[in-house]
């Protein structure tokens, strides 16, 4: 009998194509919505993901990566001296301004790094070297916004807060949530190109010593100094959730996904119905010559889970090719968790499981004398 | 076995009759209360087996709902409703549903064939329904089909067959589990005259088995001579029960 359920779904193609048309819609809404959603949020971190440090180490007030709350001179020792700790950097990270020889003014995200180690500048270099960075006036720009910089090649000039800047590397680093291009330099020049204050760090970022994981450091930096220690994960959810939480961005996508599920639920479940219910004469007609009711819901299962499953791999095969025509790191912020398909894959289920319910509690309802009407 | 017509020739294999279905003081109503509307009343009926029962009278009379009854997909009100031996009133509706499966067969008025299958597969069904493998259904339904006169139409769709070949096609399907009942319909209702005697010949070359009922329900005057019995209904009550001479 399933073979048979499955022939009066397919024999009934303008159902079957409409059926699939809206699943498959509906899947490529919430997930493509869902990715670039998730694309965005990503870039909120972007910072983090660039400098890559196991342990950040901050104000404890800290809402997000973006908002900084400098700490004193003095807190890098205290780091320093806490147990477990290898080696802990001070980076200095602001957004500033920089003027370009066009006479255009552009905001950049400047960040000053150890001098010694140079890390948490990106280590994919494209052109130069960093470690040029220790001649004068050197910076390394990211090449996910040079446009923004007007396109400058090595050796190139620009200035911040009055004082030149020469590129000396152009390194590969994601995209910013605001695609403010990143300048890289060292932290004594980075302080240089900052207008003197009192606190001028903004971050320490730790390492923990061989065999201490990264969440017990972080704890034990917050025991011993009061400060606020997060983990690279830890740090790039509270970013995330800053973002989630006070802007419009998660409200935004989420009408657009809700409409997606919305359209997609109605579509799906009001075609299947409808395809259960032209059929209600030969689901009569089996139950009158002894298919039992258990059968006949399995039918309907049956048919509204190949199509929903047909439906989701055509959607998510339409989310690929999408994906595809995205230049990576580009303008567009495009992230798939597995997450997010696993959610569109349960929506699916969902769609399913409701419609087969609703047309098999019709087709259980049904008396089979119904068959005797002309 | 199919004569030029796709009818049978009446098979000799009828022996002694005896009562496949009787039906002893059945009474059915539809709705409660002031909307409460009783459509059969105390219904004695015995139809025995080998012949073709038509069961006649005006619309509304009770007609379908009586035969709906003996095929076990309506419950009476009340009343013992005995078919080969076993109460189907005292079924469960699931017993009722295995008993349907086994030993009932349905012609409708309008086929009731499914679109999207073949007609070999339409067949089929009763046998797919039985879990009877697919490729042994597909054999049996075939056979059917030929007896039928319809072999060389198997991978036809409905809507490529005429109204009779449909109705054939719906004589196959009933047929193909041998059931013991076969209950029919209207059977000739969207047919024309001609088309309607060879389905009604067909019919009546199914009925000669001593160990087969068939019932027609219909209107049609024209193939009254094709019954062995007529049962008259009005108003809810068996009239008459006419034995006919020309039978066989």
């Amino acid at each position: 009998m399933y073979w048979i359920a499955l022939k009066m779904l397919f024999g009934d193609r303008v159902k079957f194509v409409t059926l699939l048309v809206g699943l498959s819609f509906s899947v490529l809404l919430i997930t493509q919505q869902g990715s670039i959603f998730c694309g965005l949020m990503k870039r909120t971190s972007a910072t983090i993901f660039n400098t890559g440090a196991p342990v950040w180490v901050s104000d404890a007030r800290i809402r997000s990566v973006d908002d900084v709350k400098p700490l004193q001179d003095t807190d890098l020792p205290r780091v320093r001296s806490v147990t477990g700790v290898q080696y802990a950097l001070p980076l200095l990270f602001r957004i500033t301004q920089a003027q370009l020889p066009s006479g255009d003014s552009e905001n950049i995200l400047l960040v000053g790094v150890d001098e010694q180690a140079l890390i948490g500048i990106p280590q994919a270099v494209r052109q130069g070297n960093l470690s040029r960075l220790n001649q004068p006036e050197a910076v390394a720009v990211d090449d996910s916004s040079l446009e923004k910089l007007g396109n400058p090649g090595l050796n190139s000039t620009f200035e911040i807060n009055d004082k030149r800047a020469r590129i000396t590397a152009i390194v590969g680093a994601k995209r910013s949530f605001f695609a403010y291009p990143y300048v890289y330099t060292t932290f004594s020049r980075a302080l240089e190109y900052m207008p003197r204050q009192r606190k001028l760090m903004s971050f320490v970022l730790a390492y923990p010593k061989p065999g201490i994981s990264a969440e017990r450091l972080a704890l034990q930096i917050e025991r011993e100094t009061g400060l606020g220690a997060f983990t690279e994960e830890e740090f790039l959810w509270h970013t995330i959730g800053y973002y989630m939480k006070n802007t419009g961005i998660p409200i935004n996508f989420g009408i657009t996904i809700f409409l997606g599920l919305l359209v997609g639920a109605a579509i799906s479940a009001q075609t299947f119905y409808a395809f259960v219910m032209e059929n209600m004469r030969q689901f009569g007609t089996f139950k009158a010559i002894g298919v039992g009711n258990g059968t006949l819901i399995r039918m309907i299962f049956l048919q509204s889970s190949t199509v929903s499953i047909m439906g989701y791999g055509i959607g998510v095969g339409l989310l690929a090719l999408f994906a595809s025509r995205i230049p990576p790191n580009g303008v567009v912020a495009f992230y798939t968790p597995w997450q997010l398909l696993a959610i569109a894959f349960v929506f699916i289920v969902v769609i399913s499981v409701f419609a087969s319910l609703v047309a098999g509690w019709r087709v259980l309802r049904i008396e089979p004398a119904i068959v005797f009407r002309g | 076995m199919a004569n030029s017509n796709g009818a049978f020739s009446p098979e000799k294999k009828q022996t002694q009759a005896s009562a496949g279905i009787t039906l002893q003081q059945v009474t059915k109503s539809f709705g409660d209360g002031e909307v409460r509307n009783q459509v059969l009343f105390d219904i004695d009926l015995q139809v025995n087996t080998g012949c073709l029962s038509l069961l006649i009278g005006p619309s509304g009379c009770g007609k379908t709902t009586l035969i709906s009854i003996i095929a076990g997909i309506l419950n009476a009100d009340s009343g013992c409703i005995e078919i080969f031996g076993e109460r189907l009133d005292r079924m469960s509706d699931g017993q009722k549903t295995a008993f349907r499966k086994k030993n009932i067969g349905f012609i409708f008025q309008q086929f009731n064939l499914v679109p999207t299958l073949t007609a070999l597969e339409n067949v089929a069904i009763p046998l797919f329904a039985q879990h009877v493998p697919r490729n042994k259904a597909l054999d049996r339904a075939a056979e059917m089909l030929a007896h039928v006169g319809l072999a060389e139409r198997a991978q036809f769709m409905p809507k490529q067959l005429s109204g009779g070949q449909q109705q054939r096609v719906a004589i196959a399907r009933a047929l193909v589990s041998q059931p013991k009942l076969l209950v029919c319909d209207e059977p000739t209702a969207s047919l024309d005259g001609q088309t309607g005697h060879a389905v009604m010949g067909l019919l009546k070359s199914v009925s000669v088995d001593a160990h087969r009922c068939v019932i027609v329900v219909t209107h049609d005057n024209r193939i009254y001579e094709f019954g062995d019995s007529q049962i008259q209904m009005e108003d809810g009550r068996i009239q008459s029960i006419q034995t006919l001479s020309h039978a066989r």
